[in-house]
């Protein structure tokens, strides 16, 4: 579905339509709320609302863990590359070192996932099924694993891409509810049916031209199979811990390497932070009048910004002008944030030595240079260095935030994980522990140089 | 007796009210001059501007052949050859909190004056202990006491030998004890030829000056030996002067 773009309030497209026919079927008007795709299984149990309908895919997992409707739906899985790339880029095989694009938490990303250690492509997940073509035509990524319909409408908004013939996948969307809510899937599934026997699907369908040789076929297997017997409960996906735990193990080194990039991601871009900081910090304080007006400027902007604002701007924004890879962009996003707070510690650290030190270092005959290096630098630093430990633990937990730049880092692989395993318990539990693993430590080096340099001064 | 510092007639202003309006005084290498006056008289300023770190609107000084002029405070290159003419101590020491006492003392001839940092370190021992704080030499300057970290700065403004030594309030925080020791201690940097210029507040410190020197209204209002003026003050400004009780450190 997409937003009309006569009025961008409004949704439309075939899950709108199919959404209609199911409220009509139960006498009800359709209400949408929006939520994140990744996030609509958790919402439908959570309660947000009754049941989510936007390309759901069918697998065991979430069949596992929810109520799912019959399908109505059934799409291929397609490869989308460049044009010019057509003949280059024909199957997944042939794409080894190359940038392969899709939606997180979607069969075709477990799909490339499953694919990558013998093709030896890199996957890059997106929260959304817009941008992955966009930075496909772009140059970012060199091919697009989504459905079909995804891509066609792509391919109409995107000029310059190719959707190779072959399909990589099948699968079938479905209507999630949530898992108790047995009684009113069994409606919707009647009444889907009954959608099926009378055409109104079809049209539906049609008219978003989307029907094609594979959707009678689907509706003549829905329709021969027996309806399950009503209002009982799917197994709960914790009654087979075996499952659960080998499918833990699977996603266990994606969550190290995800925690790998958390922590270099991290490192580097505090590095960044504290260079940039003490140039904002010295020329604010030892800068002439522009150059104060200047970095003070660039700290009330960055400091009165979302961060993610300024990593959309960065990655997206800027794109036109300089493509930045991901993760540069995610560092520089990242370390230039920071260094405005840095700054502001540096500053106030440089400002907190006094004016008698400095000026019997001048009569001493110390050069301001000599000073700044000798005598002010070196207690300012240690004044700083406390909250500075802080900020590092700070931004490792916000280095979270680059994943809408299609980094993978820690947070973002626990959430493709927890979507793949329709649950987020254990997958929420391992990131905590990992976060805490890292954090931790620094937090109490912080406390330990905090504890030795306020007894110093 | 030639004049290691000459100041001559200087005036300046701050926010648009006059500080110093024409002072003129000198001090001869081996004396020892108390500078006293009630609080907010430019004693202070007196001090600071001798050293360059406050500017001045009119008159001059010279620190032996090296002058100051009205203006600007020159850039610290110029003032060189002042840095290694004038020590300076000052009122709350102002050592620097992060280094020994020994390398408070040794910082400025290794990094500014091309001393290297073994004969720093060795002139900065032997400083320390003729001050009687050559135990205390490892010590940061927040584990010493107020008369130790007054006798680390004094060795701080000493380590490059400068002939005049410029002291603020030294007696500001010494306890009545210890101001006599510091008096012989002065006594000796005198001794040894320097030019010796304090400010106080304390009558009976003043006293083992050579010359006392008083201001009021921003000029120089008396001047002469601790007996002339101390004993029998002529000015009304110094009989104000004894009859206030020395204040705390500020």
């Amino acid at each position: 579905m997409e937003a009309d773009p006569r009025d961008p309030s409004v949704v439309r497209g075939m899950d709108v339509e199919v959404a209609a026919l199911l409220a009509r079927g139960i006498g009800r008007e359709p209400r949408f709320v929006q939520v994140a795709f990744t996030s609509i299984d958790g919402s439908v149990e959570r309660g947000d609302f009754s049941i989510g309908l936007s390309g759901v895919e069918d697998t065991p997992a979430r069949r596992a863990t929810h109520s799912l409707t019959v399908p109505y739906f059934e799409f291929r899985e397609v490869l989308t590359v460049r044009g010019a790339d057509r003949t280059r880029f024909r199957a997944l095989a042939d794409l080894q070192g190359r940038r392969v694009g899709t939606l997180a938490g979607t069969i075709a990303y477990d799909l490339l996932v499953q694919g990558a250690p013998v093709a030896g492509y890199q996957v890059v997940s997106y929260d959304d099924d817009v941008h992955p073509y966009s930075d496909l035509a772009a140059g970012r990524l060199d091919a697009v694993v989504l459905d079909h319909i995804i891509a066609q409408r792509a391919l109409r908004h995107v000029p310059g891409l190719a959707i190779q013939p072959d399909a990589l996948a099948r699968g079938r969307y479905v209507g999630v509810l949530a898992r108790h809510d047995t009684a009113l899937r069994d409606r919707f599934d009647g009444i889907l049916r009954q959608a099926m026997r009378d055409g109104a699907l079809e049209a539906i369908l049609r008219r978003w031209n989307v029907w094609d040789d594979e959707q009678p076929r689907l509706f003549a297997s829905v329709l021969g199979a027996p309806a399950p017997s009503p209002s009982v409960a799917p197994p709960a996906a914790n009654t087979a811990p075996a499952g659960a735990l080998a499918r833990t193990v699977a996603y266990l080194p994606g969550l190290f390497r995800a925690s790998l990039v958390t922590l270099l991601l991290s490192c580097l871009a505090m590095a960044l932070a504290v260079a940039f900081g003490i140039v904002l910090a010295s020329g604010r304080i030892y800068g002439g009048p522009v150059v104060r007006l200047l970095f003070g400027a660039y700290v009330e902007v960055v400091r009165g910004t979302p961060v993610l604002l300024q990593l959309f701007v960065l990655y997206y924004g800027l794109s036109a002008v300089v493509r930045l890879p991901a993760f540069v962009a995610a560092l520089l996003g990242l370390g230039l944030n920071y260094a405005a707070y840095e700054s502001e510690i540096y500053r106030g650290a440089l400002l907190a030595v006094s004016r008698a030190q400095l000026e019997a270092a001048r009569t001493l005959g110390l050069s301001e240079w000599l000073i700044l290096r000798l005598v002010r630098g070196p207690q300012a630093f240690r004044l700083a260095l406390a909250p500075m430990t802080n900020d590092f633990v700070a931004l490792l937990k916000d280095s979270s935030l680059v994943s809408v730049i299609t980094v993978v880092e820690l947070t973002k692989a626990t959430a493709i994980f927890a979507t793949n395993v329709g649950s987020w318990l254990l997958p929420g539990l391992l990131c905590a522990a990992i976060y805490l693993a890292m954090s931790l430590p620094l937090s109490r080096l912080a406390r330990t140089l905090e504890r030795r340099w306020s007894a110093a001064s | 007796m030639t004049a290691l510092l000459r100041i001559d007639d200087l005036s300046l202003a701050r926010a648009g009210r006059p500080v110093l309006d024409g002072v003129s005084f000198a001090v001869s290498g081996g004396e020892m001059c108390a500078l006293m006056g009630l609080s907010g008289s430019g004693k202070t300023t007196i001090l600071r501007a001798c050293v360059a770190l406050e500017p001045f609107d009119s008159g001059k000084i010279a620190v032996r052949d090296f002058e100051l002029q009205p203006g600007r405070v020159p850039a610290e290159p110029a003032l060189k050859p002042l840095r290694k003419l004038a020590g300076m101590v000052f009122q709350a020491h102002a050592l620097f909190e992060h280094l020994t006492a020994q390398e408070n003392v040794a910082l400025a001839p290794v990094h500014a004056h091309g001393v290297s940092p073994d004969a720093a370190r060795a002139r900065a021992g032997t400083l320390l202990e003729s001050l009687g704080v050559g135990a205390r030499a490892g010590a940061l300057p927040r584990e010493l006491s107020g008369g130790e970290a007054q006798r680390v700065a004094i060795a701080r403004a000493l380590a490059v030998d400068p002939p005049l030594l410029l002291m603020d309030e030294p007696t500001a925080a010494l306890d009545p004890a210890r101001r006599g020791s510091l008096a012989q201690t002065l006594r000796g940097l005198a001794g040894e030829g320097r030019a010796l210029l304090f400010t106080t507040h304390d009558p009976e410190f003043a006293r083992s000056a050579d010359r006392v020197i008083v201001l009021a209204a921003g000029r120089v209002a008396e001047e002469g030996s601790p007996e002339d003026v101390l004993t029998n003050p002529k000015h009304p400004a110094t009989q104000e002067l004894l009859r206030t009780p020395a204040p705390k450190r500020r």
